[in-house]
């Protein structure tokens, strides 16, 4: 049954593809069809199958002769934020209308080189803007948990497609980036393992910018150990991108194997927010108790300045967008509106290409930077920020990670927040501290709330120690088990 | 911290957007709930604390001074929305 | 004339403050950011690579001999090397600035505060203070002329580094702005950081020009962009302090604005492009770390600086008893020293330095030659000093010699040989004619004799003329002296 293919994890299809029980073909067909049959969702908005067959024909090849590189023939849909050469890359905005890299972004060419096949492009939020999916110009995305018959529930965002199609189990893995938690909250909404790493550990290079500082490249998957295995060969020194870090990647996939007793998991009490849903502080009570019964030591910390940690955000993001999005001027590429003079033709492009949300964080970023308001603003959020990653450093003084929910709530209804912007962006209130420090975060099914909808916690550890972080998110996946939508069981 | 329609049109204006004129007000608005809610960083003791360069710890990386790039006209032209003889083209610019 | 240049109004005096931001492009082979070339005449777009096109998803990694040639240059000023700089993001929109921002240095430069002398021609030497020295992106270049209703884009320069020097505005004359950009040059060109080719767009200046009662604080300054020239950097400050001072004059005010300078017509404009009031909205570029720089890469780089032009100046005035003007003209050419040293050994340095300043140059000026093209070799130069010091020649001879020099390239002995040239030191041959001169023309000496003393210097040409300009004009002017007031009294 090539669904039942489809429903394969990352190592597991290695696994049998490696043992030759089934072709690199069959599953990409699986993963095809899964995803043919998932249409519904509007989770993949580039159609790549003729390439993905071909690739895996080739694959299949590779293997026969005795070449099979580590992902040989392993399907893997990739957000439209990455460039994927000759493939139509537009950040799912009407500005890059019509826009074919003529390159392959670092990180997804790392996955093409270990013989990993491109099966889809994912929608997501415009430009990377958004905690719902809802600023796509591809529409929306439904959650593969939505009730069968029920509203659409957002899949979370900005990773939205990619968190929804490997939740359905249309693909083994995805690749997501996270700016405050766009790996992260989606994979909590959809029931699936979201890998932020830590900034600088994956190149940047070829992934279109939304906040510069903070942009991080990661997998979706469903299992920690698939999770690891994809960093694993996506990670690693580029020279191309100045912030990318020059160190050795760890061999994770192995160093899963560890256990966690002795381990230190610290609890940070500002994340206790009187506003939290009973079945999320429940479920982080849970996950406390299931670290103990492993052996990790618990104790409480403290991250004093987290809650200016969303507004620090709110400044530091569109002003690295407002930047990072003025080379969409309908010049070199992209969509274009006609004006009689290069100023009408910026206004007009800009107006038209770009959608509400972004266009309101371009304002928001430009405001800040300008004349009057940079030290108010722009240079204060960056102390802030300091001071952000000052508490963490305080407090993995005395832990090895952090456990915390992955969100404030669980998945919601299409349109319950597009009106308003600020509860929209609370969505993100525990996934931006790291962020802003640039640390290594996961989120982990954990559990389900009272109305059968996914929760996830997250886990934060040390810059570069994704070892430790990885080990840890073991922890919660054996406590908790997995989780599959209910109109996906069967 | 509330921002004035002027305000609105000249940060539209900076970052090239063009706005409907009955726009201005109510995006106004919605950027001065914005903002108010972003005034918690007053709060704040950032005296003596350094902003934040770099998210990790690191040198700038130099690399070494030769071509390896360039040469690739038809590439940084093919998603040109209008190119002539080589060149990217735009409406005329008067200096 | 002595001291600075001033405007005379028809209400009195105005004096001038001139401030200068000289773009220097900085010899390297690829860009500043991306490893294009950034040789000259290339066709358009061929050096332009996915970063310099600003393509989605491109990043900057920064050229170490940029960094390298800024330190150099920093420490030819004598200026303040900065351990700890950053590069700024410059916000704004042109269709030749792909990124839609230029990447800069803004409140961190990699160099601060040094100075530099100027030598005028009165005589007087002037210490300019430099402000500053940063590393920035060149944009690209437009082209107004293929069309009527459109201008087409050049990417070619985008990203060429370009070192900002901004002086402050202590010019008090176009002469002296002049001399700097002329000084400046040679001190860039003597240290290798730039070609200083002002034809081909490698060094170009923007002129802040203002005016004043003498002794009054400083006005309100007009900044003219783009100079190309020595020449039209001159005309275009005194031409924009003449519009400044009749302006005042007329009861109306300076603005501080943008201004082009038009050679054709001899004025200046100011620009139609808006600039949003300059408000650049700089910030610190989130794809570049902060630059730090180690005390033995400075001392290594100090190390690797040539003998710099004031050096010179003082040694060949010191050695070899130069003008300081002369001095400085040498300098000013970083193959002159060599060229002079070579041709003065074993001769008079200061007659060989009035040589090459007056004759050499001017010649090689006149035919658009460098001196590196020079057809006269140092030690021709220096032999033909050598047989005027010896009295084998005259310095009129020596001039006739020199051109043939110039056309033909023949050794100056080659050419006094072929040409019987030779000096006559032989008083009777110049008695001889001086008894001719004066038996063909008694008129003139009734003259003489009659107390027009002056006639002496005319019988002294007819003597030069008749031996084809061979005698030497010491002797023949002691014989005829000897010979008239002798007849006289007689």
């Amino acid at each position: 049954m090539p669904s039942d293919l489809a429903r394969l994890g990352v190592v597991d299809a290695a696994d049998r593809l490696a043992a030759g029980d089934c072709s690199a073909v069959e599953l990409v067909e699986a993963c095809i069809a899964a995803q043919e049959a998932a249409r519904n969702l509007n989770a993949v908005v580039a159609d790549t199958a003729e390439r993905a067959r071909a690739a895996a024909v080739h694959a299949d090849q590779r293997r026969r002769r005795d070449e099979a590189r580590p992902l040989e023939g392993i399907p893997v849909a990739v957000k439209d934020i990455f460039c994927t050469e000759g493939v139509a890359t537009t950040a799912c905005s009407r500005i890059l209308d019509g826009f074919v890299p003529e390159y392959e972004s670092t990180v997804s060419a790392r996955l093409w080189d270990a013989g990993a096949i491109l099966v889809g492009k994912t929608n997501m939020d415009e430009f990377a803007m958004g905690s719902s999916n809802e600023t796509s110009r591809c529409g929306p995305v439904r959650n593969p948990w939505s009730p069968v018959d029920g509203p659409s529930l957002v899949p979370g965002g900005s990773s939205g497609g990619s968190a929804a199609v490997v939740a359905a189990s249309a693909v083994p893995a995805a690749l997501g980036t996270d700016t405050g938690g766009s790996i992260r909250q989606p994979a909590s909404f959809c029931g699936v393992v979201g890998l932020k790493p830590t900034y600088g550990r994956c190149s940047r290079w070829g992934i279109i910018a939304f906040a510069s500082s903070l942009d991080q490249a990661g997998p979706l998957t469903r299992s920690v150990a698939d999770a690891a295995l994809i960093l694993e060969h996506i990670a690693g020194f580029d020279p191309r991108d100045s912030t990318s870090a020059d160190l050795a990647v760890p061999d994770l996939h192995t160093a899963l194997q560890g256990d966690v007793r002795g381990l230190r998991v610290g609890v940070p009490s500002e994340y206790r927010l009187d506003s939290l849903p009973s079945s999320i502080s429940d479920l982080w009570e849970q996950g406390i108790a299931w670290f103990r019964d492993a052996g990790a030591e618990l104790r409480e910390v403290s991250l004093p300045h987290t809650r200016y940690a969303l507004p620090a955000y709110y400044i530091v993001a569109p002003a690295e967008a407002s930047a990072n999005l003025a080379r969409y001027d309908g010049v070199r590429f992209g969509a274009r509106s006609m004006g009689t003079d290069p100023d009408e033709l910026y206004t007009r492009t800009r107006r038209d290409g770009f959608g509400e949300e972004v266009r309101r964080r371009v304002m928001i970023g430009g405001y800040v930077l300008s004349e009057g308001y940079y030290d108010a603003y722009y240079l204060r959020a960056q102390q802030v920020r300091t001071r952000i990653a000052e508490d963490f450093r305080h407090a993995f003084q005395d832990v090895d990670v952090l456990l915390t929910p992955t969100t404030p709530s669980s998945a919601f209804p299409e349109g319950a927040k597009t009106d308003d912007p600020l509860a929209m962006y609370v969505n993100d209130i525990f996934t931006v501290p790291a962020s802003l420090a640039g640390l290594p975060a996961i989120s982990v099914p954990a559990g389900l709330d009272e109305d059968g909808l996914p929760l996830g916690l997250q886990l934060v550890g040390r810059a570069f120690d994704e070892v430790t972080l990885l080990q840890a998110a073991t922890v919660l996946e054996a406590a908790a088990g997995t989780f599959r939508p209910p109109a996906m069981a069967a | 911290m509330a921002l004035t329609d002027d305000d609105v049109r000249r940060v539209a204006e900076l970052v090239r957007i063009r706005l409907d004129e009955s726009e201005v007000k109510p995006l106004g608005e919605e950027l001065s709930r914005i903002f108010s809610w972003i005034e918690a960083l007053r709060e704040v003791d950032v005296a003596g604390v350094a902003p934040m360069t770099s998210v990790v710890e690191m040198q700038l990386r130099e690399r070494e001074d030769a071509v390896t790039d360039g040469n690739c006209r038809d590439r940084i032209l093919s998603n040109a929305p209008a190119a002539e003889d080589g060149h990217f083209v735009v409406p005329r610019v008067i200096e | 004339m002595t001291g600075p240049r001033t405007i005379v109004g028809t209400t009195g005096d105005w004096e001038l403050a001139i401030g200068l931001e000289v773009h220097a492009q900085v010899a390297t082979q690829s860009k500043l950011f991306s490893g294009a070339a950034t040789a000259f005449g290339a066709a358009a777009n061929a050096q332009v690579s996915l970063v310099d096109a600003a393509m989605p998803g491109m990043l900057p990694v920064i050229n170490r001999a940029a960094v390298d040639q800024a330190i150099r240059t920093g420490l030819a000023l004598g200026a303040k090397i900065n351990r700890f700089s950053v590069f700024d993001r410059k916000n704004y929109f042109y269709p030749d600035l792909p990124q839609g921002y230029q990447i800069s240095q803004y409140r961190h430069p990699i160099v601060g505060a040094g100075e530099l002398r100027i030598d005028m021609p009165d005589g007087r030497t002037r210490v300019v203070g430099i402000e500053r020295l940063h590393l920035e992106q060149d944009a690209g270049k437009l082209v107004h002329d293929r069309s009527a209703t459109d201008s087409h884009v050049d990417l070619n320069r985008a990203g060429i580094p370009l070192m900002e020097i901004v002086s402050r505005p202590d010019l008090r004359d176009w002469e002296e702005a002049g001399a700097y950009l002329r000084k400046l040059r040679a001190l860039l060109r003597a240290i290798g950081s730039c070609d200083g080719n002002m034809e081909e767009g490698s060094l170009r200046a923007d002129a802040n020009v203002s005016v004043r009662r003498p002794g009054a604080p400083l006005g309100t300054r007009c900044e003219i962009k783009n100079l190309n020239s020595v020449r039209f950097l001159m005309r275009a400050i005194e031409t924009e302090a003449g519009r400044q001072v009749d302006l005042i004059e007329a009861g109306e005010t300076v603005h501080q604005e943008t201004r082009l300078y038009d050679p054709q017509r001899n004025e200046t404009r100011a620009m139609r492009s808006k600039e949003d009031a300059h408000d650049y909205r700089y910030f610190p570029d989130p794809d570049l770390v902060p630059l730090q720089l180690s005390e033995s890469r400075i001392e290594r780089l100090r190390d690797s600086l040539p003998e710099l032009p004031d050096e010179t100046r003082e040694r060949l005035i010191r050695d070899y008893g130069l003008t300081p003007y002369d001095a400085s003209v040498l300098v000013a050419d970083p193959d002159a020293p060599r060229f002079f040293e070579a041709a003065a050994h074993g001769h008079s340095g200061k007659r060989v330095a009035n040589w090459i300043v007056t004759n050499l140059f001017g010649a090689l000026n006149e035919a658009g030659h460098t001196l590196a093209e020079s057809p006269v070799s140092a030690p021709d130069l220096g032999q033909l000093v050598g047989l005027i010091e010896d009295g084998t020649i005259s310095d009129r001879i020596a001039r006739d010699v020199f051109d043939e020099m110039f056309r033909t390239g023949a050794s100056p002995q080659s050419i006094v040989d072929a040409r019987g040239l030779r000096q006559i030191q032989d008083t009777d041959a110049i008695d001889a004619a001086i008894d001719a001169a004066l038996a063909a023309n008694p008129g003139q000496l009734d003259q003489y004799r009659a107390g027009k003393t002056k006639v002496l210097g005319w019988f002294v040409g007819q003597v030069m003329k008749a031996t084809r300009g061979q005698a030497n004009p010491g002797l023949v002017n002691e014989r005829l002296r000897q010979k008239l007031d002798g007849a006289g009294k007689a």
